[in-house]
């Protein structure tokens, strides 16, 4: 039961990308040859409530279903690991036209071709674990 | 009902991802969907090898919960909540994809030139997928999130690290689609 409920954010994630149409590669092409506001105006709206919410539930000290305080972990302070890392990134999220949620979401709509999506890049985050110690951060 | 079948419109998707990462956040969790790729290296035995890998995945056994969701999801968005319309691409989006040889552009989630099995059997194809899957992992794990801990939760969260990853998501969209992809579908 504890799981149930996050089966169903899930599930609710997966509906909303899909009817979003999140998951197209094709929405992906658009929005980086900036042909279509679609893209930009789901990130955009996200960030926007994003911003409003957290920032609510920090003026009236909303605490979360543990009963404490609403924080979320902060990433460490970088510039090479985010710029490299994101552009490699990039670079895959642009060819695949899918991001890690998508994929999952995207093997469920019953494109089987997503599992060699999927386990090369298991493959990639591997090499980086591998390779970690040797990379600039 | 007719609603909920065509696709929905940005204002409604985009705050309905924000309700997402809100509840996870209220749970006392985060939107991030990348974590997973390294709990499954983890489960799969990789803590043998590299340290990075050695973590109690057991705690992360919710975010697993939320991939499987969003497989389950993903079925049910396409058997029961569509009602097959076609993406309504910008024309001119069409036209430069027709141009790399792509058709049907739009008429299915994803290009039956880089996704059909037909088209993955042939050396270019298949790695054009392993080449893809592989950046998408080893990027995200550089970067320390993807779309959905960076884009969303790190840019709702105002985290300068998360502006400067989406910089970098950017500048590696841009290339692929700009420079990269007219050259890998050269006609």
């Amino acid at each position: 039961m504890k799981f149930l409920k996050f089966l169903i954010v899930g599930i609710f994630f997966g509906i909303v990308l899909v009817k979003s149409e999140a998951v197209s590669w094709y929405r992906i092409f658009e929005m980086f040859k900036f042909q279509s506001f679609h893209m930009y105006g789901i990130i955009g709206s996200a960030v926007f409530f994003g911003i409003l919410f957290l920032w609510i539930f920090r003026k009236f000290k909303v605490k979360n279903s543990k009963g404490t305080a609403i924080n979320l972990q902060l990433k460490e302070k970088s510039f090479t690991r985010y710029i490299l890392g994101g552009t490699i990134f990039g670079l895959g999220w642009a060819l695949a036209g899918a991001c890690p949620g998508p994929m999952y979401i995207l093997l469920g709509t019953g494109i089987t071709s997503m599992l060699l999506v999927i386990a090369s890049a298991l493959l990639g985050t591997f090499i980086y674990g591998l390779l970690r110690k040797r990379l600039p951060h | 009902m007719e609603y909920i079948l065509q696709p929905w419109p940005w204002f409604v998707s985009g705050p309905l991802i924000t309700l997402v990462m809100l509840i996870l956040v209220f749970f006392g969790k985060t939107f991030g969907m990348s974590s997973n790729l390294r709990t499954l290296c983890s489960i799969g035995g990789a803590g043998k090898y590299v340290d990075f890998f050695r973590f109690d995945w057991q705690a992360q056994k919710w975010n697993l919960t939320v991939v499987l969701g969003a497989f389950i999801g993903g079925f049910i968005a396409v058997q029961f909540l569509s009602d097959g319309s076609i993406i309504a691409l910008n024309p001119e989006t069409v036209s430069d994809l027709n141009t790399l040889g792509f058709v049907n552009v739009g008429a299915t989630l994803l290009p039956a030139e880089i996704y059909d099995w037909d088209s993955i059997l042939t050396i270019k194809g298949f790695s054009i997928l392993v080449v893809a899957g592989f950046l998408v992992g080893f990027g995200t794990r550089y970067a320390g999130g993807c779309t959905s801990g960076h884009a969303i939760t790190g840019l709702s969260n105002l985290q300068l690290p998360s502006f400067i990853a989406v910089i970098g998501f950017f500048v590696g969209g841009l290339l692929m689609t700009h420079f990269l992809l007219p050259l890998i579908f050269r006609q």
